[in-house]
């Protein structure tokens, strides 16, 4: 019944272990700075995002969407996914200034990613998806949908363009 | 195929037949499905590569993203596995099948719902991908026929469950076979894998397709659905290992490094894989960060049976090659069996696992995932794993079965072994640029890319190179089905070849008892599983969700 380890085994076993307390650590360790996925829970009413009266209320109506500063002047970017496309279909950013993302779907699953950045969130009905990033690179980024939607799905997709700080307006 | 001719005089025992009829059956469906499942890839790589604009067609191209998904991911998969595990209980355990009626229910249950969920697939009614996320909705016999398979492989499960508690009343206190103890640990993991996706199916799906509920929670059907999502992965892959431990090391001359520690990888991969799913929803907004984070130490754990196998085959490897003369601190790799199809794909195997290891470090990393999650970089990485790493290994387990099943000779084993090389190349040659491509940008699962000159000018190189990857692929997939078809007309062995496993250096004869009973184990899993999905499930009950209506995916 006796179980035998071979000491070369014992000794991986050993490396594996302080491998995956490494792998551990580092996670732990930007997690305490702050880097979560997105994840925050809140929930509204997809079919609504329109109407006042809906779970939620209009942040995501026609007139509210849109590139704005908050009171403690944070830029605020919120946004509409839709089959297909996102709205307001081309927004301006501030080279390197952080923002935070509120992005709701109007109909199916969707995603929304702007390529060479990390940001990246999945967009499911019922929720409003929200992360803050900034984007550190002048120029124009396709902000594109990364989920399958439907038959006009590699067609979804806006621009976000990044300015210097100086020429930024809101 | 007749299957009692060899020049033996004593009669065939009754279970080498059941097993060479449910074994070949079963196999036979699943690369039916693979090989026409593969001309679907090379069509797709071909379509969304913006290479050949006379191919565009998202309709054509969507429903064959998805027929391709299902063929390879749920049938050429499951019926694999299942026959696998049938020649190989039946043959470690030397025991028949408890009813071989039961077992031919679940082949036929398992055969009518992949035939029933292929018409629609085929039709381009069912074009929601393999994952079929609503509230995007296909017809209702695709999800009746993806049950109806799931629940013809649950027959299997429940036989290789019952095989093992028979063998072990009839021999007590004995370890079971190592390649039983993983089968069967295996056919428990499908049976709580699988229970995610059905659930998803049962309370969900079907009540809307039915008309007995109009709205969904589409947060709700993600949550059952990663249950499932990342452990199928490790079904996939406990044959390939199995076939490692079990198979490879007498084909390649040696003997395996050690049992035991075999049986703890198998453990492990068993726990660390269904209650860790949550790394596939990072992006998602309903769930929690914590929850988040308590799947992420889980879903790392997985590096250690990983590298205990790694450890354990390489090691074997080195026996066999030092057996056959190899001296030095690497001439033993010069020395291994390469000319043996089982040796080589092992060892391909493993350096498509290191690959893909590696990618998977990212994946699973709490916030690194932004950056490559639904990018190609995923496509990239599961078909190393999956593609590469396990089905070279069902390949080499054809390639060992036939004969013992035919009675005949391998056709070609240098066509076999060129199909090998030419499928490790291939799958470099595909999944490498993929990950390069996710890394710059480009978005998985798009039948086209109207993303703009600039992006296009940077991926382009590597769709050229992805490309021929397929074309290789393609090939050693034609190679392979030519093989195994000719092995069913070549030249008959004077003697059925013995199916014998084999056995470690200290090839123990009992094992402590947790090492060879699956009781404990269970029941641990269902701890965990209700620490890590219970709440996260339990949230949708009072979260007030306002639900989705259902959409089709065509207009």
């Amino acid at each position: 019944m006796a179980f035998h380890i071979d000491k070369l085994e014992k000794r991986w076993i050993f490396m594996v272990a302080g491998f995956v307390l490494m792998a551990w650590g580092i996670q732990i360790y930007y997690a305490v700075q702050g880097w979560h996925p997105p994840s925050n829970v809140e929930v509204i009413d997809s079919a609504q995002l329109h109407l006042a009266t809906g779970v939620g209320g209009d942040e995501f109506s026609e007139q509210n969407i849109g590139v704005k500063r908050d009171a403690d002047g944070q830029l605020i970017v919120t946004m509409v996914a839709a089959r297909y496309g996102f709205y307001p279909q081309e927004i301006e950013l501030p080279q390197g200034e952080a923002f935070k993302i509120r992005i709701a779907s109007f109909d199916v699953l969707h995603g929304i990613y702007v390529p060479l950045t990390n940001l990246n969130l999945m967009l499911v009905p019922g929720y409003v998806s929200e992360a803050t990033t900034m984007l550190n690179n002048l120029g124009d980024y396709p902000m594109l949908c990364h989920e399958f939607c439907g038959m006009g799905h590699a067609y979804m997709f806006g621009n976000v363009k990044i300015v210097p700080q100086d020429e930024f307006k809101l | 195929m007749t299957l009692s001719t060899t020049n033996s005089d004593a009669p065939t025992p009754e279970y080498q037949a059941t097993a060479k009829k449910l074994g070949l059956s079963h196999m036979w469906v699943g690369f039916v499905a693979f090989a026409a499942a593969i001309p679907m890839g090379l069509y797709q790589v071909a379509e969304r590569s913006n290479l050949f604009a006379s191919l565009e067609s998202r309709e054509v191209y969507y429903a064959s993203v998805t027929t391709h998904g299902v063929l390879m991911a749920y049938v050429l998969s499951t019926f694999f596995i299942m026959g696998f595990g049938y020649f190989a209980a039946l043959h470690s355990l030397k025991q028949n099948v408890w009813s071989p009626l039961f077992s031919w229910a679940g082949f036929v249950i398992a055969l009518v719902g992949t035939v029933m969920a292929a018409v629609p697939l085929l039709l381009g009614q069912a074009s929601v991908m393999y994952t079929f996320y609503p509230p995007e909705m296909a017809v209702t016999p695709f999800y009746l026929g993806a049950a109806l398979l799931f629940i013809g492989s649950w027959f299997w499960c429940v036989d290789m469950i019952v095989g093992m508690m028979q063998w072990r009343r009839a021999n007590p206190g004995m370890a079971v076979p190592l390649v039983m103890f993983g089968t069967t640990i295996n056919a428990l993991l499908w049976l709580w894998t699988s229970m995610g996706a059905t659930l998803e199916v049962l309370l969900q799906i079907l009540p809307m397709q039915f008309g007995w509920v109009d709205t969904i929670d589409p947060g709700l059907a993600r949550t059952f659905f990663s249950w499932t999502l990342h452990a199928i992965v490790y079904f996939w892959l406990f044959p390939a290992y199995i076939a490692m431990y079990a198979i490879m090391p007498r084909e390649s001359g040696g003997k395996l490094f050690s049992d035991e520690l075999a049986r703890v990888a198998f453990v492990m991969l068993f726990i660390f894989s269904v209650p860790i799913g949550f790394h596939h929803l990072y992006m998602d907004p309903q769930q929690a960060a914590g929850w988040k984070l308590l799947h992420m130490f889980g879903t790392f754990m997985v590096a250690v049976p990983t590298f205990i196998t790694g450890f354990t085959i390489l090691a074997t490897l080195e026996i066999s090659g030092r057996l056959r003369g190899g001296k030095g601190l690497f001439g033993w790799i010069a020395k291994i069996r390469w000319n043996n199809p089982m040796t080589l794909a092992a060892m391909l195997s493993m350096l498509m696992l290191t690959a893909g290891g590696f990618g998977g470090v990212i994946n699973a990393s709490y916030s690194m995932n932004a950056l490559i999650h639904n990018t190609q970089w995923i496509t990239g990485h599961f078909h190393l794993i999956f593609g590469g790493t396990s089905v070279i290994m069902y390949f080499a387990v054809a390639y060992w079965a036939w004969p013992r099943i035919t009675g005949r000779r391998l056709a070609s084993t240098r066509m076999a072994l060129w199909q090998l090389w030419l499928w490790f190349w291939g799958m470099l040659l595909t999944t490498l640029p993929w990950h390069v491509l996710g890394l710059l940008g480009q978005p998985r699962r798009v039948d086209t890319l109207p993303y703009g000159e600039e992006l296009n000018a940077l991926w382009n190189p590597h769709e050229v190179v992805m490309f021929s990857g397929a074309v290789m692929l393609t090939v050693s997939a034609v190679l392979f089905i030519i093989v195994l078809v000719r092995s069913h007309f070549s030249e008959r062995l004077p003697e059925v070849p013995e199916v014998v496993f084999a056995t470690a250096i200290h090839q123990p004869l009992r094992v402590p008892h947790l090492l060879n009973s699956l009781a404990f184990w269970n029941w641990a899993m269902l701890v965990y599983m209700l620490a890590s999905y219970g709440y996260p499930l339990l949230q949708f009950a009072f979260i007030g969700t306002p639900q989705s209506i259902p959409f089709g995916f065509g207009e």
